[in-house]
């Protein structure tokens, strides 16, 4: 099982590799868009601003690759954090931008209308949608980690596989096909975050 | 290492690693140290000691830690807080303010390891550092540090009710009643705690047990294998 972790520059490539690791699978951190050819699972990490994010990935190459495995080689690909709100149409932190459309919807920051603190910073419960192999064997309800003042609403219902209640309620996890985000990171949620990532390997 | 390694297992929400002689004796942080130790820390990770540019925000960002601490260096380059936030995003700056209460009941900030105190308001500071683009504020009574007689309410809840970041509230924590106090009275986003743990019999998970027991949102502990 061989996992690529794209690095595009931003995110905690280390932590990601290192949980994935620990999870039994061979991992590869690599700058290079031609490594999506050799992987079994494709993981976009991400820390930081979406428009700037999306501005290395161009710069980098991995638009096309990243977009024709997830879509025509069906690779299982999870985003996690701002990684997957990257999965988007396109979001509004820094300006606005395009995403890697791979899930429809659009990033927004979290309306804090109940003088909530934004950042989003801490543990927070999951509950799942029923049947979302992601969260295989965590009980709904589970706590994991969150750092974010941004989310991604999604523009089908469907692809909304799990929810958390801040500022209202947002998608804590997206699924459509091979195709995941996470906004917590698993690799930060210590054993229910290997679960999640365990999951994901077998999928 | 073996201490991270304990603490992963014994369900911490997340660890603080302060080398807070580092500003006194003008030493860099140790970076192979805090490498090895974010290696092996599943949970969040925040490290200070020694911050004073944003190169060593950039190297302890690389070797592990999620979150970077900077409290003396903030004093004298505020614009520290503000670079930091912008290259590397709010959700990694923690500014932590150490805090003395002098015998008139006023409040005073303390820099390099809590030797110098610096005029500074400690309410008037944490707003601050809100607007600088800190993420979280790391509080500490210097007073009541290693104590274990309960935090300092009072200071946990003037700066709690004014700024609307998450506030650790640190120093004091003897029992789990005093952190359900900082909590409730204090308003605090969260508690640390260290000699509680390590000279009583308390428990990071029984303090979280009684926490819930009382209406406070804590983790819950997930049973999976290891």
């Amino acid at each position: 099982m061989s996992v690529l972790i794209v690095d595009y520059g931003m995110g905690n490539l280390g932590s990601a590799q290192r949980s994935f690791e620990e999870c039994g699978a061979k991992v590869r951190v690599s700058d290079d868009p031609g490594s999506v050819s050799e992987a079994d699972r494709i993981v976009i990490p991400g820390v930081g601003a979406f428009s700037e994010a999306m501005r290395r990935i161009h710069r980098m190459g991995w638009y096309d690759g990243l977009r024709r495995a997830a879509l025509e080689d069906r690779i299982p690909v999870l985003g996690i954090c701002l990684g997957m709100q990257l999965l988007a149409d396109s979001g509004e932190e820094g300006g606005s931008t395009e995403g890697l459309k791979l899930i429809a919807g659009r990033v927004c920051r979290l309306d804090n209308v109940g003088g909530e603190r934004l950042p989003h910073v801490g543990w927070n419960e999951v509950y799942p949608r029923d049947g979302c192999a992601l969260f295989r064997d965590i009980p709904s309800g589970t706590d994991f980690y969150f750092v974010h003042s941004y989310r991604l609403v999604p523009a089908r219902a469907e692809s909304l596989a799990a929810s958390t209640p801040y500022c209202g309620e947002f998608a804590s996890a997206v699924s459509q096909d091979n195709i995941f985000g996470v906004q917590f990171h698993p690799e930060k949620s210590s054993r229910a975050g290997f679960q999640v990532i365990r999951n994901f390997l077998a999928i | 290492m073996q201490a991270v390694k304990v603490y992963n297992t014994r369900d911490v929400d997340e660890l603080i690693l302060l080398d807070i002689e580092a500003t006194p004796e003008n030493r860099e942080p140790d970076y192979d140290l805090i490498g090895s130790l974010a290696e092996e820390c599943f949970v969040p990770l925040a490290v200070g000691g020694g911050v004073r540019n944003v190169e060593t925000v950039r190297q302890l960002l690389r070797v592990g830690a999620d979150k970077v601490c900077i409290n003396t260096a903030a004093y004298s380059s505020p614009h520290l807080v503000s670079e930091a936030a912008e290259r590397f995003g709010t959700q990694c700056v923690v500014v932590a303010i150490d805090v003395r209460r002098h015998a008139d009941g006023r409040c005073e900030c303390y820099e390099n390891c809590g030797r110098t105190p610096n005029g500074h308001d400690p309410v008037e500071w944490s707003k601050r550092v809100e607007r600088l683009g800190a993420g979280e504020i790391l509080l500490t009574s210097i007073d009541r540090d290693g104590t274990m007689e309960g935090y300092d309410l009072q200071i946990v809840r003037d700066v709690s009710k004014e700024v609307n970041i998450p506030v650790i509230a640190s120093g004091g924590a003897g029992s789990y009643d005093d952190m359900l106090q900082a909590i409730r009275a204090g308003g605090a986003s969260a508690v640390a705690a260290s000699s509680m743990y390590l000279f009583t019999q308390n428990t990071p998970l029984e303090a979280k047990a009684y926490l819930a027991a009382r209406g406070v949102a804590v983790r819950r502990q997930h049973k999976g294998s290891s």
